[in-house]
Protein backbone atom coordinates (compact mmCIF):
# COMPACT_ATOMS: atom_id res chain seq x y z
CA UNK A 1 0.00 0.00 0.00
CA UNK A 2 1.41 3.36 -0.99
CA UNK A 3 0.92 5.00 2.75
CA UNK A 4 2.76 2.29 4.44
CA UNK A 5 5.76 2.85 1.82
CA UNK A 6 5.90 6.00 2.64
CA UNK A 7 5.85 5.17 6.16
CA UNK A 8 8.83 3.22 5.82
CA UNK A 9 10.83 5.82 3.67
CA UNK A 10 10.08 8.17 6.34
CA UNK A 11 11.26 6.34 9.08
CA UNK A 12 14.46 5.39 7.60
CA UNK A 13 14.80 9.36 6.34
CA UNK A 14 13.84 9.66 10.17
CA UNK A 15 15.93 8.42 11.64
CA UNK A 16 19.33 9.17 9.77
CA UNK A 17 18.00 12.87 10.50
CA UNK A 18 17.19 12.39 14.19
CA UNK A 19 21.02 10.95 14.31
CA UNK A 20 22.75 13.90 12.79
CA UNK A 21 20.54 15.85 15.01
CA UNK A 22 21.33 13.81 18.11
CA UNK A 23 25.15 14.40 17.45
CA UNK A 24 24.92 18.12 16.98
CA UNK A 25 24.59 18.86 13.17
CA UNK A 26 22.64 22.26 13.30
CA UNK A 27 21.82 22.81 10.10
CA UNK A 28 19.66 19.51 9.43
CA UNK A 29 18.38 20.68 13.22
CA UNK A 30 17.44 23.88 11.79
CA UNK A 31 15.95 22.20 8.77
CA UNK A 32 13.77 19.83 11.09
CA UNK A 33 12.76 22.75 13.32
CA UNK A 34 11.24 24.28 10.28
CA UNK A 35 9.38 21.07 9.37
CA UNK A 36 7.48 20.61 12.25
CA UNK A 37 6.91 23.89 12.67
CA UNK A 38 5.14 23.20 9.44
CA UNK A 39 3.55 20.27 11.13
CA UNK A 40 4.81 17.98 7.84
CA UNK A 41 5.01 14.18 7.54
CA UNK A 42 8.70 14.24 8.16
CA UNK A 43 8.75 16.59 11.02
CA UNK A 44 6.19 14.44 12.85
CA UNK A 45 8.46 11.13 11.86
CA UNK A 46 11.71 13.08 13.31
CA UNK A 47 9.32 13.96 16.44
CA UNK A 48 8.91 10.11 17.07
CA UNK A 49 12.31 8.94 16.47
CA UNK A 50 14.01 11.45 18.86
CA UNK A 51 11.30 11.96 21.80
CA UNK A 52 13.11 9.05 23.67
CA UNK A 53 15.92 11.20 23.99
CA UNK A 54 14.18 14.40 25.34
CA UNK A 55 13.38 15.19 28.98
CA UNK A 56 17.48 16.03 29.68
CA UNK A 57 16.81 19.89 28.76
CA UNK A 58 16.02 22.30 31.44
CA UNK A 59 13.35 24.35 30.64
CA UNK A 60 13.08 28.35 31.61
CA UNK A 61 9.84 30.51 30.39
CA UNK A 62 10.17 34.15 30.25
CA UNK A 63 6.94 36.09 29.95
CA UNK A 64 5.61 39.95 30.57
CA UNK A 65 4.25 43.00 28.70
CA UNK A 66 6.23 44.43 26.01
CA UNK A 67 8.74 46.66 27.36
CA UNK A 68 9.56 45.33 30.25
CA UNK A 69 13.31 44.44 28.90
CA UNK A 70 12.57 40.32 28.36
CA UNK A 71 15.20 40.37 25.23
CA UNK A 72 18.05 41.90 26.74
CA UNK A 73 17.24 39.47 30.10
CA UNK A 74 17.10 36.68 28.32
CA UNK A 75 20.17 37.66 26.53
CA UNK A 76 22.52 38.60 29.84
CA UNK A 77 21.21 35.11 31.12
CA UNK A 78 21.92 32.90 28.11
CA UNK A 79 25.40 34.65 28.27
CA UNK A 80 25.73 34.67 31.99
CA UNK A 81 24.58 30.35 31.54
CA UNK A 82 27.68 30.15 29.31
CA UNK A 83 29.83 31.87 31.65
CA UNK A 84 28.67 31.85 35.23
CA UNK A 85 31.18 32.71 37.81
CA UNK A 86 30.86 29.85 39.42
CA UNK A 87 29.86 26.46 37.99
CA UNK A 88 30.05 24.86 34.69
CA UNK A 89 29.40 26.26 31.11
CA UNK A 90 26.01 25.33 29.79
CA UNK A 91 24.65 25.00 25.88
CA UNK A 92 21.91 26.95 25.67
CA UNK A 93 19.19 27.15 23.27
CA UNK A 94 16.39 30.35 22.76
CA UNK A 95 13.10 29.75 21.34
CA UNK A 96 11.76 33.51 21.54
CA UNK A 97 8.43 33.83 20.16
CA UNK A 98 6.72 37.26 18.55
CA UNK A 99 3.12 37.88 17.58
CA UNK A 100 1.49 37.05 13.66
CA UNK A 101 -0.57 40.16 12.63
CA UNK A 102 -3.50 39.09 12.57
CA UNK A 103 -4.25 40.55 9.57
CA UNK A 104 -1.64 39.77 7.46
CA UNK A 105 -0.56 36.45 8.42
CA UNK A 106 3.30 37.41 8.71
CA UNK A 107 5.36 38.60 11.59
CA UNK A 108 8.28 40.54 12.63
CA UNK A 109 10.26 38.60 14.77
CA UNK A 110 12.88 41.04 16.52
CA UNK A 111 14.26 39.22 19.82
CA UNK A 112 17.70 38.70 17.52
CA UNK A 113 18.24 42.36 17.75
CA UNK A 114 18.86 42.15 21.89
CA UNK A 115 21.36 39.13 21.13
CA UNK A 116 24.32 40.17 19.58
CA UNK A 117 26.70 39.05 22.11
CA UNK A 118 25.53 35.38 21.89
CA UNK A 119 27.17 35.40 18.06
CA UNK A 120 29.63 33.52 17.45
CA UNK A 121 29.07 30.68 20.30
CA UNK A 122 28.21 27.33 19.19
CA UNK A 123 26.76 26.53 22.56
CA UNK A 124 23.96 29.09 22.04
CA UNK A 125 21.24 28.04 19.26
CA UNK A 126 18.76 31.12 19.19
CA UNK A 127 15.36 30.38 17.13
CA UNK A 128 12.60 33.53 16.58
CA UNK A 129 8.74 31.57 15.82
CA UNK A 130 5.99 33.70 15.24
CA UNK A 131 2.77 32.36 17.14
CA UNK A 132 0.70 31.79 13.89
CA UNK A 133 -2.39 32.89 15.31
CA UNK A 134 -1.89 31.25 18.80
CA UNK A 135 -3.60 33.28 21.40
CA UNK A 136 -1.44 32.41 24.11
CA UNK A 137 2.62 33.24 24.71
CA UNK A 138 3.56 30.33 22.48
CA UNK A 139 3.00 28.85 19.42
CA UNK A 140 1.00 26.01 18.78
CA UNK A 141 4.27 23.82 17.64
CA UNK A 142 6.57 25.77 20.44
CA UNK A 143 6.19 22.54 22.60
CA UNK A 144 7.29 20.53 19.96
CA UNK A 145 10.45 22.76 18.63
CA UNK A 146 11.45 22.63 22.39
CA UNK A 147 11.73 18.51 21.93
CA UNK A 148 14.05 18.82 19.28
CA UNK A 149 16.31 21.23 20.96
CA UNK A 150 16.12 18.73 23.43
CA UNK A 151 17.46 16.24 21.64
CA UNK A 152 20.13 17.81 20.22
CA UNK A 153 21.95 18.39 23.71
CA UNK A 154 20.77 21.79 24.35
CA UNK A 155 21.22 22.07 28.49
CA UNK A 156 19.33 25.00 29.31
CA UNK A 157 16.24 25.75 26.84
CA UNK A 158 14.87 29.50 27.37
CA UNK A 159 11.76 29.75 26.00
CA UNK A 160 10.53 33.80 25.78
CA UNK A 161 6.73 34.62 24.95
CA UNK A 162 4.92 36.72 23.57
CA UNK A 163 3.78 39.11 26.73
CA UNK A 164 0.00 38.54 26.12
CA UNK A 165 -2.86 37.53 28.77
CA UNK A 166 -2.88 33.86 28.64
CA UNK A 167 0.95 33.55 28.20
CA UNK A 168 1.52 32.62 32.33
CA UNK A 169 -0.80 29.81 31.82
CA UNK A 170 0.65 28.75 28.38
CA UNK A 171 4.35 28.79 29.51
CA UNK A 172 3.63 27.45 32.92
CA UNK A 173 2.64 24.36 31.30
CA UNK A 174 5.79 23.80 29.31
CA UNK A 175 8.66 25.14 31.03
CA UNK A 176 9.77 23.98 34.48
CA UNK A 177 10.85 27.31 35.93
CA UNK A 178 8.48 30.50 34.90
CA UNK A 179 9.55 33.57 35.13
CA UNK A 180 7.36 36.81 34.95
CA UNK A 181 9.56 40.10 33.91
CA UNK A 182 7.88 43.01 35.69
CA UNK A 183 9.30 46.95 34.98
CA UNK A 184 8.61 50.08 37.48
CA UNK A 185 5.77 52.33 36.87
CA UNK A 186 3.40 50.24 34.75
CA UNK A 187 0.86 50.30 36.48
CA UNK A 188 2.26 47.85 38.79
CA UNK A 189 -0.27 47.76 42.01
CA UNK A 190 -2.18 46.55 39.64
CA UNK A 191 -0.01 43.87 38.34
CA UNK A 192 1.10 43.20 41.60
CA UNK A 193 -2.75 41.66 42.76
CA UNK A 194 -2.90 40.15 39.64
CA UNK A 195 -3.62 36.19 40.23
CA UNK A 196 -2.22 34.81 37.20
CA UNK A 197 1.36 36.17 37.76
CA UNK A 198 1.18 35.04 41.59
CA UNK A 199 -0.36 31.90 41.14
CA UNK A 200 2.35 30.41 38.49
CA UNK A 201 5.32 32.51 38.31
CA UNK A 202 7.83 30.93 40.19
CA UNK A 203 10.11 33.70 39.93
CA UNK A 204 9.43 37.54 39.32
CA UNK A 205 11.74 39.67 38.03
CA UNK A 206 11.36 43.31 38.32
CA UNK A 207 14.05 44.57 35.19
CA UNK A 208 14.56 48.19 34.75
CA UNK A 209 15.07 48.71 38.33
CA UNK A 210 17.27 51.33 38.13
CA UNK A 211 13.73 53.46 37.09
CA UNK A 212 12.37 55.26 39.80
CA UNK A 213 9.42 53.08 41.49
CA UNK A 214 11.59 50.36 41.33
CA UNK A 215 11.31 49.65 45.46
CA UNK A 216 7.63 50.79 45.16
CA UNK A 217 7.33 48.01 42.95
CA UNK A 218 8.95 45.36 44.96
CA UNK A 219 6.98 46.55 48.10
CA UNK A 220 3.88 46.09 46.37
CA UNK A 221 4.57 42.12 44.81
CA UNK A 222 5.86 41.28 48.36
CA UNK A 223 3.25 42.22 50.08
CA UNK A 224 0.70 40.52 48.07
CA UNK A 225 2.88 37.68 48.39
CA UNK A 226 2.76 37.86 52.21
CA UNK A 227 -1.24 37.35 51.51
CA UNK A 228 -0.96 34.17 49.82
CA UNK A 229 1.81 33.44 52.55
CA UNK A 230 -0.75 33.51 55.29
CA UNK A 231 -1.62 30.07 54.45
CA UNK A 232 1.73 29.01 53.59
CA UNK A 233 1.48 26.04 55.59
CA UNK A 234 -1.93 24.50 54.75
CA UNK A 235 -1.59 21.69 52.69
CA UNK A 236 -4.75 22.87 51.04
CA UNK A 237 -3.33 25.76 49.39
CA UNK A 238 -0.50 23.14 48.31
CA UNK A 239 -3.30 21.10 46.80
CA UNK A 240 -4.64 24.13 45.32
CA UNK A 241 -1.34 24.97 43.36
CA UNK A 242 -1.53 21.97 41.96
CA UNK A 243 -4.93 21.78 40.80
CA UNK A 244 -5.59 18.83 42.23
CA UNK A 245 -3.12 16.78 40.99
CA UNK A 246 -2.04 14.88 44.09
CA UNK A 247 -3.70 11.63 45.23
CA UNK A 248 -3.96 10.21 48.14
CA UNK A 249 -0.82 7.98 48.34
CA UNK A 250 1.72 10.70 47.22
CA UNK A 251 4.67 11.49 49.44
CA UNK A 252 4.50 15.29 49.09
CA UNK A 253 6.63 16.59 52.44
CA UNK A 254 4.48 19.73 53.45
CA UNK A 255 7.21 21.25 55.45
CA UNK A 256 8.55 23.84 53.06
CA UNK A 257 6.23 25.50 50.40
CA UNK A 258 8.07 27.52 47.92
CA UNK A 259 6.52 30.86 46.80
CA UNK A 260 8.06 32.96 44.24
CA UNK A 261 11.18 34.67 44.31
CA UNK A 262 11.45 38.57 43.81
CA UNK A 263 14.75 39.84 42.42
CA UNK A 264 15.50 43.00 40.74
CA UNK A 265 17.74 43.34 37.87
CA UNK A 266 18.69 45.68 35.20
CA UNK A 267 19.45 43.26 32.11
CA UNK A 268 21.57 46.19 30.25
CA UNK A 269 24.03 46.21 32.61
CA UNK A 270 24.07 42.42 33.82
CA UNK A 271 22.80 43.82 37.37
CA UNK A 272 21.09 41.00 39.24
CA UNK A 273 21.84 38.34 36.45
CA UNK A 274 24.06 35.99 38.89
CA UNK A 275 21.66 36.18 41.65
CA UNK A 276 18.65 35.06 38.82
CA UNK A 277 20.63 32.13 37.74
CA UNK A 278 21.19 30.72 41.24
CA UNK A 279 17.35 31.23 41.62
CA UNK A 280 17.01 29.28 38.98
CA UNK A 281 19.07 26.79 39.31
CA UNK A 282 18.02 26.36 43.13
CA UNK A 283 14.38 26.33 41.69
CA UNK A 284 15.53 23.34 39.69
CA UNK A 285 16.85 21.26 42.17
CA UNK A 286 13.88 22.32 44.55
CA UNK A 287 11.53 20.40 41.55
CA UNK A 288 13.42 17.85 41.22
CA UNK A 289 13.54 17.22 45.28
CA UNK A 290 10.33 17.82 45.85
CA UNK A 291 7.98 15.44 43.64
CA UNK A 292 6.86 18.76 42.01
CA UNK A 293 9.01 18.19 38.98
CA UNK A 294 7.03 14.27 38.51
CA UNK A 295 3.69 16.04 38.45
CA UNK A 296 4.30 18.99 36.35
CA UNK A 297 5.22 16.37 34.13
CA UNK A 298 1.68 14.03 34.54
CA UNK A 299 0.37 17.99 34.21
CA UNK A 300 1.57 18.77 31.10
CA UNK A 301 1.55 14.91 29.22
CA UNK A 302 -2.19 14.82 30.51
CA UNK A 303 -2.75 18.41 28.84
CA UNK A 304 -1.28 17.59 25.32
CA UNK A 305 -2.55 14.44 25.05
CA UNK A 306 -6.26 16.25 25.90
CA UNK A 307 -5.23 18.76 22.89
CA UNK A 308 -4.32 15.73 20.95
CA UNK A 309 -7.02 14.09 21.44
CA UNK A 310 -9.52 16.37 20.76
CA UNK A 311 -8.00 17.60 17.64
CA UNK A 312 -7.78 14.07 16.35
CA UNK A 313 -10.94 13.32 17.42
CA UNK A 314 -12.59 16.30 16.23
CA UNK A 315 -11.30 15.43 12.62
CA UNK A 316 -12.14 11.60 12.49
CA UNK A 317 -15.60 12.44 13.40
CA UNK A 318 -15.54 15.10 10.55
CA UNK A 319 -14.15 12.58 8.23
CA UNK A 320 -16.83 10.19 8.81
CA UNK A 321 -19.89 12.46 9.37
CA UNK A 322 -22.22 12.95 6.33
CA UNK A 323 -22.25 16.44 5.85
CA UNK A 324 -25.34 16.32 4.43
CA UNK A 325 -25.94 15.89 8.21
CA UNK A 326 -24.11 18.43 9.51
CA UNK A 327 -25.61 20.65 7.21
CA UNK A 328 -28.94 20.26 8.28
CA UNK A 329 -28.33 20.00 12.04
CA UNK A 330 -26.26 22.80 11.38
CA UNK A 331 -29.50 24.84 9.50
CA UNK A 332 -31.79 24.13 12.22
CA UNK A 333 -29.27 25.61 14.80
CA UNK A 334 -29.24 28.81 12.59
CA UNK A 335 -32.88 28.67 12.16
CA UNK A 336 -33.41 28.58 16.08
CA UNK A 337 -35.21 25.34 16.35
CA UNK A 338 -32.68 23.68 18.17
CA UNK A 339 -29.87 24.95 20.23
CA UNK A 340 -26.13 24.44 19.69
CA UNK A 341 -26.39 21.69 23.00
CA UNK A 342 -29.22 19.91 21.17
CA UNK A 343 -27.10 20.18 17.74
CA UNK A 344 -24.43 18.52 18.83
CA UNK A 345 -26.08 15.99 21.18
CA UNK A 346 -28.06 15.06 17.76
CA UNK A 347 -24.63 15.13 15.41
CA UNK A 348 -22.68 13.11 18.21
CA UNK A 349 -25.62 10.55 20.22
CA UNK A 350 -27.68 10.45 17.17
CA UNK A 351 -30.78 11.47 19.31
CA UNK A 352 -33.80 12.63 17.65
CA UNK A 353 -36.72 14.42 19.28
CA UNK B 1 -2.27 22.11 9.08
CA UNK B 2 0.61 25.27 9.26
CA UNK B 3 0.76 26.70 5.61
CA UNK B 4 3.91 27.33 4.50
CA UNK B 5 5.38 30.94 5.46
CA UNK B 6 8.07 32.46 3.33
CA UNK B 7 11.07 33.50 6.17
CA UNK B 8 13.49 36.15 5.76
CA UNK B 9 16.33 37.70 7.45
CA UNK B 10 17.08 41.67 6.70
CA UNK B 11 20.61 42.33 8.49
CA UNK B 12 22.63 45.44 8.32
CA UNK B 13 26.13 44.79 7.93
CA UNK B 14 28.91 46.98 8.63
CA UNK B 15 29.07 50.22 10.77
CA UNK B 16 25.57 51.50 8.54
CA UNK B 17 23.52 53.08 11.11
CA UNK B 18 20.78 53.84 8.79
CA UNK B 19 18.01 51.43 9.28
CA UNK B 20 15.01 53.49 7.61
CA UNK B 21 15.00 51.42 4.73
CA UNK B 22 15.40 47.86 6.57
CA UNK B 23 12.55 48.56 8.88
CA UNK B 24 10.48 49.65 5.84
CA UNK B 25 10.73 46.77 3.93
CA UNK B 26 11.02 44.01 7.06
CA UNK B 27 7.52 46.26 7.94
CA UNK B 28 5.99 45.15 3.75
CA UNK B 29 7.23 41.65 4.00
CA UNK B 30 5.24 41.39 7.43
CA UNK B 31 2.49 43.05 5.68
CA UNK B 32 2.65 40.20 2.63
CA UNK B 33 2.48 37.36 5.25
CA UNK B 34 6.17 36.43 5.33
CA UNK B 35 8.25 36.27 8.57
CA UNK B 36 10.78 38.42 9.07
CA UNK B 37 13.55 37.70 11.25
CA UNK B 38 15.19 41.54 11.87
CA UNK B 39 18.72 41.41 13.12
CA UNK B 40 19.46 44.90 13.44
CA UNK B 41 22.28 47.42 13.19
CA UNK B 42 26.48 46.04 13.28
CA UNK B 43 25.75 42.88 11.93
CA UNK B 44 29.41 40.79 10.85
CA UNK B 45 29.04 38.43 7.98
CA UNK B 46 29.44 35.52 9.82
CA UNK B 47 26.58 36.72 11.98
CA UNK B 48 24.29 37.15 9.06
CA UNK B 49 25.08 33.59 7.80
CA UNK B 50 25.04 32.51 11.55
CA UNK B 51 21.54 33.76 11.47
CA UNK B 52 20.46 32.52 8.17
CA UNK B 53 21.56 28.68 9.46
CA UNK B 54 19.36 28.68 12.85
CA UNK B 55 16.47 30.13 10.95
CA UNK B 56 16.61 28.69 8.25
CA UNK B 57 15.11 31.42 6.19
CA UNK B 58 13.93 31.20 2.13
CA UNK B 59 15.65 34.56 1.56
CA UNK B 60 18.44 37.09 3.11
CA UNK B 61 17.63 41.03 2.59
CA UNK B 62 20.82 42.60 3.42
CA UNK B 63 20.55 46.79 3.47
CA UNK B 64 24.02 48.69 2.97
CA UNK B 65 24.50 52.41 2.29
CA UNK B 66 27.63 52.39 3.46
CA UNK B 67 29.42 51.99 0.12
CA UNK B 68 31.25 48.66 1.69
CA UNK B 69 28.84 46.40 -0.53
CA UNK B 70 31.83 44.63 -2.27
CA UNK B 71 33.25 44.22 0.25
CA UNK B 72 30.53 42.93 2.51
CA UNK B 73 28.12 41.06 0.40
CA UNK B 74 30.48 38.45 -1.57
CA UNK B 75 31.72 37.59 2.04
CA UNK B 76 28.22 37.02 2.80
CA UNK B 77 27.22 34.83 -0.39
CA UNK B 78 30.51 32.48 0.60
CA UNK B 79 29.80 31.64 4.16
CA UNK B 80 26.08 31.13 3.07
CA UNK B 81 27.66 28.34 0.79
CA UNK B 82 30.26 27.87 3.45
CA UNK B 83 27.18 26.74 5.40
CA UNK B 84 25.22 24.44 2.55
CA UNK B 85 22.79 27.65 2.29
CA UNK B 86 23.44 28.01 -1.38
CA UNK B 87 19.53 28.03 -2.25
CA UNK B 88 18.50 31.16 0.21
CA UNK B 89 18.15 33.82 -2.16
CA UNK B 90 19.47 36.96 -1.18
CA UNK B 91 18.64 40.35 -2.65
CA UNK B 92 20.59 43.61 -1.51
CA UNK B 93 19.33 47.20 -0.88
CA UNK B 94 20.71 50.68 0.24
CA UNK B 95 22.96 52.58 -1.93
CA UNK B 96 24.47 50.55 -4.49
CA UNK B 97 25.60 52.17 -7.98
CA UNK B 98 24.78 51.19 -11.48
CA UNK B 99 27.90 49.65 -12.55
CA UNK B 100 27.90 47.49 -9.33
CA UNK B 101 24.24 46.15 -9.97
CA UNK B 102 25.45 43.74 -12.49
CA UNK B 103 28.81 42.57 -10.50
CA UNK B 104 26.08 41.23 -7.41
CA UNK B 105 23.64 39.94 -9.58
CA UNK B 106 27.05 38.04 -11.19
CA UNK B 107 27.68 37.08 -7.95
CA UNK B 108 24.28 35.22 -7.40
CA UNK B 109 22.60 38.35 -5.88
CA UNK B 110 19.16 37.82 -7.08
CA UNK B 111 18.03 41.74 -6.45
CA UNK B 112 19.36 45.08 -6.19
CA UNK B 113 16.94 48.09 -4.97
CA UNK B 114 17.88 51.03 -4.47
CA UNK B 115 16.46 54.48 -3.26
CA UNK B 116 12.78 54.62 -4.71
CA UNK B 117 11.66 51.14 -5.07
CA UNK B 118 8.06 50.60 -4.54
CA UNK B 119 7.75 47.88 -1.75
CA UNK B 120 4.89 46.10 -3.97
CA UNK B 121 8.23 45.09 -6.25
CA UNK B 122 10.33 43.77 -3.48
CA UNK B 123 7.67 41.45 -2.53
CA UNK B 124 6.59 40.39 -6.04
CA UNK B 125 9.78 39.56 -7.03
CA UNK B 126 10.87 37.29 -3.91
CA UNK B 127 7.75 35.59 -4.47
CA UNK B 128 8.58 34.38 -7.90
CA UNK B 129 12.36 34.30 -7.21
CA UNK B 130 10.92 31.35 -4.80
CA UNK B 131 8.91 29.50 -7.31
CA UNK B 132 11.50 29.25 -9.43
Amino acid sequence: MQSKDNNSIDKTEASRISEKIINGDRLILARIITQIENETPLGFSVLEEIYSETGKAQLIGITGAPGTGKSTLVNQLAAYYREPEDGISKSVAIVAVDPTSPFSGGAILGDRVRMRSLSGDPGVFIRSMASRGSLGGIAATTSAIVLALDAAGYERIIIETVGAGQAEVDIANLAHTTIVVESPGMGDDIQAIKAGILEIADIIVINKADKPGADITERALLSSLQINLKNQNDPNRYQHMNNGLIDDHSKIEYGEIRIPSVIKTVATTGEGIASLHKIIEEHYTYLVNSCELSQKEKKRISFELDVLLRDKLLSNWKRKTKKELYDEIFQKTLTRDISPWKAVDQLVDGEKR
Amino acid sequence: MSSRKIRVLIAKPGLDGHDRGAKVVARALRDAGMEVVYTGLRQTPEMIAESALQEDVDIVGISILSGAHMALVPRILDLLKENQQENVKVFVGGIIPDEDIAKLKNLGVAGVYGPGTLTTQIVLDLRNILQE
